[in-house]
């Protein structure tokens, strides 16, 4: 019973550490590129758009996409690491 | 064939499509009805996701909100995706552990609170039922668009369509009627950007296409060979530049506005209700993560698109409307001119279309153009001299985006009413038959309020929907993630959150909206500059704090409660299937 409450305990500290740095580049790719400096970074192109508006426009919601994903696999590792995967 | 013809053949399929798939996914108990039996596959619950929350607005209006905005539109399409990340974190793991139907159920077993419970759904209603208005109101105004009929004949042929496949199907109905819509609407959405992307630029791929350089055939649609070869976003900032306006990639709200606007649709999203009970459905908690990913690329097909199609439609309607003579206009101005979309009135008597600064109603202003949001969408088929049958199909897509938003939404109003009010509060005994049976009229009442709203629509419908994102961030998501994330908030510390960020937010949001005039909601008398959209972030603020202060000071919740947290937080072996209470 200890035990699982110590493995528990492990996996939530792991857990909030994903998050914790998955929710920093989420904040940065949108609130930071897109809104704070973006008016700097559309000194820099890439292709036909100033890197801010893409930021803005486009670039943060791929990166939303690519922050779950990479969230899903990183929490079915941890599911396996503690065996709490469900199958 | 006509577009008429074409019109009601394709929205005619669609409909016995969505029918068909009523009958066949019949709820048959309660789990069924507010849940789908949790045995959606994490796939189609993405795409029902998608369908679910992209609504009328997002489908018919905000291209062209966004064309008139330039990168200040960038707040929606940030605001209105970033919410899945906080749902896929924060949020929809740990509610589907917790294995029950209703946001108010959690918030009420959480807290120990049936006042809590009251609360929040309360709150749920409230929201839902101001967004379902504006969703009826769009069925009327596509049907009387494309099938020329009267705006409250659509809105009674959508509400007999709704009530069909809520009442009957609940949540499994609509989830699979959700997924055919999501099918129909982005299919509708994509084809007239990609044609238009490979006309301008030569790049069938509509995201890219806006980057790219305007190809040598977009120059000749143009009317203007100078522009061949340039980047199309570079040509639309210098059109911008030469009439005065500032550049269509650079910023005009202030930065503060559109950080804390951003902030409350991102949260509010994470709190809306139908969004959160649509991981409800999914068999596993791993699957709740995924399906906020499937979600979030279906919804990012649409708004990666979205500014394309803006940009293509900025830089068309300025190159083929200003300094042109009415007689040259093109055919798709003149034909939606009768929808009184766009209009022209030769203020100078010259003949010419004049596009400027300034509202055409406005005798100092040299403007003659008025271009409404909605044409950009519901006219791009025809500025990409596309086949009728397209036109028909962008008809059904704007349909499937308003039926689907407005069903989930009344789901969200049934199931507060049968299972949160009546079944745990008012008649705890009733059976699971009787509840069925509770919750199948309270979506049928709930369908036929939401219909009066779009047969008369509340003067103050455009002006609530702050209210909804904003009250959704203020009250439910700071009230969920502490839920999960403290176990020592206590109840007292939860319902003074959520009544101080309600009662501020919503209290900012009258005083600016609807006890002052127009003329003075400005940036100038806002507190910091935060406008009644952004608010809500600073209510969610408020929730946090004072949800915080308080529990720190008053009695830790039972032991019981704080284990029920800590089992939210770890999936184990079983995941506790659905009880009815």
């Amino acid at each position: 019973m200890q035990d699982d409450k110590v493995k528990m305990q492990a996996y939530w500290k792991e857990n909030l550490t994903y998050i914790t740095i998955l929710l920093s580049i989420w904040f940065v790719v949108s609130y930071v590129c897109g809104i704070l400096i973006a008016d700097p970074l559309d000194a820099m192109s890439i292709g036909g758009f100033k890197l801010g508006f893409w930021f803005a426009n486009q670039g943060s919601e791929v990166i939303f996409v690519i922050l779950i994903f990479v969230y899903v696999w990183l929490m079915n590792n941890l599911d396996r690491k503690y065996d709490v995967h469900e199958d | 064939m006509g577009i008429l013809a074409w019109t009601w053949i394709i929205v005619g399929a669609s409909f016995a499509l969505y029918i068909g798939i009523a009958f066949w996914a019949k709820a048959k108990s309660t789990a069924d009805f507010y849940a789908a039996e949790q045995s959606v596959h994490p796939i189609l619950n993405g795409m029902a996701t998608g369908a679910d929350w992209m609504s009328a607005a997002s489908f018919i209006s905000m291209a062209g909100l966004i064309s008139f905005l330039g990168r200040d539109g960038s707040m929606y399409l940030m605001g209105w995706t970033g919410g899945y990340v906080l749902l896929a974190m924060l949020l929809a793991p740990y509610l589907r552990k917790y294995g029950k139907f209703t946001v108010p159920q959690f918030i009420g077993d959480r807290y120990y609170s049936q006042s809590a419970r009251v609360i929040a759904l309360c709150c749920a209603i409230f929201v839902s039922f101001t967004y379902v208005a504006g969703q009826m109101r769009g069925v009327g105004i596509v049907f009387a668009r494309f099938l020329e009929m009267d705006i409250n004949t659509g809105v009674i042929v959508g509400m007999a369509l709704v009530f069909l496949y809520a009442t009957m199907g609940g949540m499994k109905g609509i989830t699979y009627t959700q997924v055919a819509q999501y099918v129909v609407l982005i299919i509708a959405y994509m084809i007239p950007a990609i044609f238009v992307s490979i006309m301008l630029t030569g790049n069938p791929i509509p995201q890219l296409g806006y980057g790219s350089a305007i190809s040598a055939g977009g120059a000749q649609i143009l009317g203007d060979a100078s522009v061949q070869g340039k980047y199309l976003l570079d040509v639309v900032d210098g059109l911008h530049k030469d009439l005065g306006f500032a550049a269509y990639t650079s910023g005009q709200r202030p930065m503060i506005d559109v950080f804390f606007i951003t902030i409350a649709l991102m949260v509010g999203t994470a709190g809306l209700p139908h969004v959160i009970i649509r991981f409800f459905t999914v068999p596993k908690i791993r699957d709740a993560r995924s399906s906020a990913g499937y979600a979030l690329i279906c919804i990012a097909i649409l708004y990666t698109t979205a500014p394309a199609v803006a940009a293509f439609a900025r830089v068309n309607f300025i190159k083929t409307l200003h300094n042109v003579e009415y007689a040259q206009a093109p055919s798709w101005f003149k034909n939606w001119e009768k929808t009184k979309l766009v209009a022209w009135k030769d203020k100078n008597g010259d003949g010419v279309m004049q596009y400027a600064k300034g509202a055409i109603t406005d005798d100092k202003s040299a403007n003659e153009l008025k271009i409404d949001n909605d044409i950009i969408v519901l006219a791009s088929p025809e500025i990409a001299k596309l086949p009728n049958w397209v036109v028909a199909l962008v008809a059904a897509g704007g349909l499937a985006a308003a039926l689907s938003t407005a069903a989930g939404l009344l789901l969200v109003i049934a199931a507060a009413v049968s299972h949160d009010l009546l079944k745990s509060f008012l008649t705890p005994n009733m059976t699971e038959k009787q509840e069925l049976l509770a919750a199948r009229i309270a979506a049928g009442v709930a369908v036929c309020i939401a219909g009066l709203f779009g047969i008369y629509p509340p003067g103050f419908v455009a002006q609530v929907v702050a209210f909804a994102f904003g009250l959704a961030a203020a009250s439910f998501f700071p009230a969920i993630i502490m839920g999960v994330f403290n176990r020592k908030i206590n109840v007292y510390g939860a319902m003074t959150g959520m009544i101080v960020g309600i009662v501020f937010t919503a209290g900012y949001i009258i005083w600016f909206k609807f006890m002052n005039p127009a003329s003075y909601n400005v940036a100038a008398n806002w507190w910091f500059g935060i406008s009644p959209e952004g608010i809500g972030t600073v209510g969610m603020f408020l929730n946090f704090i004072c949800a915080w202060v308080v529990s720190k000071f008053t009695p830790e919740p039972p032991m019981e409660v704080q284990e029920l947290v800590l089992s939210l937080r770890y999936p184990g072996k079983n995941v506790p299937k659905a009880s009815s209470h």
